[in-house]
């Protein structure tokens, strides 16, 4: 690799990298006017484990985002299943609709679920975030699992079937092994986009009720709070973590480029 | 049971789910707002509303809310500019220097940030470019003596953080369409005595035009909307069309008007989508036309 391309691929790294390592070091800083030289101490993630609404705004928001995974999971794993087994009329269209869902602003989504919900009685609170947050991950279920059910034709189930076995015994036989790791990813992805989601959440919640996004926004307009450093190298951390899991399993882009 | 009828209940049951809620959670709300932004008031507690077209007009009207458009659109060209600007070289540099292990390495490190908390990573710049912060100390320490950077709570600070969240959208679709070029095509072009800006200009930058037009799409709508961005860095510069949509649903409570607002900016990012599909749509069809 030249000499030019090393340097330009470095500076963008150091771009990406630079807030999001300055911020988890911050967090281990003892002033909370993030004085330098660094005092390293734990002094944040000790307000924090004292922190009750943050804390219940995380355990909020990974009930959601756990609930989220399972749901949406399913539904999406069926539906695809169903665009890549059969054809049928509308089908183009029905898979066209997936896109309104990723394509549109969360801030034009999000107040138009505050709408509807108000006014037809669902109300907001953590049941209306849930019902928000599986509809943003059913599209990305929908194209994870259909990636991968893509791969392999129906010739191993119409294998399966001519042998005997019932649709339910070729699904959970033949071609669930088969698209297991999609739709691991798919599952690891919907956590992600729910447990990251602050915009829908945001409409949704009402006084009170929170989940963790929502609870560091109000923190960072109030005026900042060290805590919500520490809880941030957290979430940095961890759904960095879940992204390899996933980039593992999937290996979007890399297969292409070797 | 015959075998379309049983084909049918399959096809049924197994999307029905999925739809009936994207039906309640999407399509059916974007209706309702498009109601809301129609009505006086809010058709909640009691209020008797009358229909209107009165939110529309105000925006045709009023020069504050062309110039808030206008602002929200400018933030988008601006940050989508930038994206490009860092975008398209970086994603060059992998598709056409980088081999092997390498490539994949740096490919993930480059799209792992992006798949991180949004708000946090907007949060972190704060940390970075305030007064006394970061980038401050560094200037003083190369320039000792110059004035105060006084970056923090600006537009450029509002445009830093957002090309930060979204520059790996366009290194990713730029990326793709770069990596798919045919190296033979490049080949060609050089042994034909084109000079490499020549191979550049004429080969390379009109094959990889999709996945530019794509990423400058997924970067400058979700930009156009953005409220919590300009919110937290933007400071009194800060005010968008996106952050008085919020004001309107939390803070003021007109609904109406916040829904009045929301499908005009529902109509902007429309309106850039359809301009993009010709493009998007005739390269691609152009390049399978061109492969057969």
């Amino acid at each position: 690799m030249s000499r030019l391309s090393q340097a330009l691929l470095g500076a963008v790294l150091v771009f990406l990298y630079m807030p999001i390592v300055v911020m988890v070091v911050m967090a281990f800083n003892r002033s909370a006017l993030y004085e330098l030289p660094i005092e390293w101490d734990t002094v944040w993630f000790q307000a924090l484990a004292g922190n009750e609404r943050l804390l219940t705004a995380s355990m909020n928001s990974i009930l959601i985002a756990l609930a989220n995974t399972v749901i949406a999971t399913v539904l999406g794993t069926m539906a695809a299943l169903a665009f890549a087994r059969f054809r049928f009329r509308g089908r183009n269209l029905m898979r066209l609709l997936l896109l309104p869902t990723i394509t549109i602003p969360w801030l034009i989504i999000g107040t138009a679920m505050l709408v509807l919900f108000f006014w037809i009685g669902i109300g907001r609170g953590l049941h209306a975030i849930l019902l928000g947050h599986v509809a943003l991950s059913i599209p990305y279920v929908v194209i994870v699992v259909g990636a991968r059910l893509a791969g392999f034709g129906p010739a191993l189930e119409e294998a399966a079937a001519s042998l005997g076995a019932s649709p339910w015994q070729t699904f959970v036989r033949v071609s669930f092994p088969v698209i297991a790791p999609g739709v691991v990813a798919a599952a690891l992805f919907a956590f992600a986009v729910s447990f990251d989601q602050f915009v829908i959440s945001y409409f949704l919640s009402p006084p009170g009720v929170s989940t963790l996004p929502v609870e560091i926004y109000a923190a960072i307009r109030k005026g900042f709070t060290p805590e919500v450093n520490a809880i941030s190298a957290i979430i940095i951390l961890v759904s960095m973590g879940l992204m390899l899991a996933f980039a593992r399993l999937y290996r979007f882009g890399g297969e292409r480029g070797s | 049971m015959s075998e379309t009828a049983r084909r049918r209940r399959a096809i049924v049951g197994l999307t029905a789910p999925a739809y009936l809620w994207l039906l309640l959670t999407i399509f059916l709300p974007l209706a309702a707002m498009l109601c809301f932004s129609v009505l006086t008031v809010a058709p909640i507690g009691g209020r008797e509303p009358a229909l209107t077209l009165k939110h529309y007009a105000a925006f045709l009207e009023k020069d504050f809310y062309r110039d808030l458009t206008w602002r929200s659109v400018r933030l988008g060209l601006d940050v989508t500019f930038w994206c490009v600007v860092v975008g398209y070289p970086a994603a060059f540099a992998l598709a056409r220097h980088v081999r092997g292990c390498w490539r994949e390495a740096l490919f993930l490190l480059i799209v792992l940030p992006f798949w991180s908390n949004g708000l946090v990573r907007v949060f972190s710049w704060t940390i970075v470019l305030r007064d006394g912060g970061l980038l401050d100390r560094a200037v003083h320490w190369v320039v000792p003596g110059a004035g105060a950077l006084d970056i923090i709570y600006s537009y450029p600070a509002t445009v830093i953080g957002l090309v930060h969240s979204f520059v790996p959208y366009m290194i990713l679709t730029c990326y793709l369409s770069l990596q798919a070029i045919d190296d033979s095509l490049i080949e060609a072009a050089r042994s034909l005595g084109a000079s490499a800006a020549r191979t550049f200009l004429r080969v390379v930058l009109p094959l990889s035009l999709p996945g530019l037009v794509a990423g400058a799409v997924l970067i400058f709508v979700p930009v156009v909307g953005s409220f919590m961005e300009p919110r937290i860095l933007g400071g009194t510069q800060g005010i968008m069309l996106g952050t008085v949509i919020e004001d309107q649903f939390t803070t003021v409570f007109n609904w109406p008007l916040g829904a009045a607002l929301s499908f005009i900016l529902l109509a902007i990012v429309l309106a850039v989508m359809l301009a993009a599909l010709p493009v998007l749509r005739g390269r691609l069809a152009g390049a399978e036309g061109a492969s057969s």
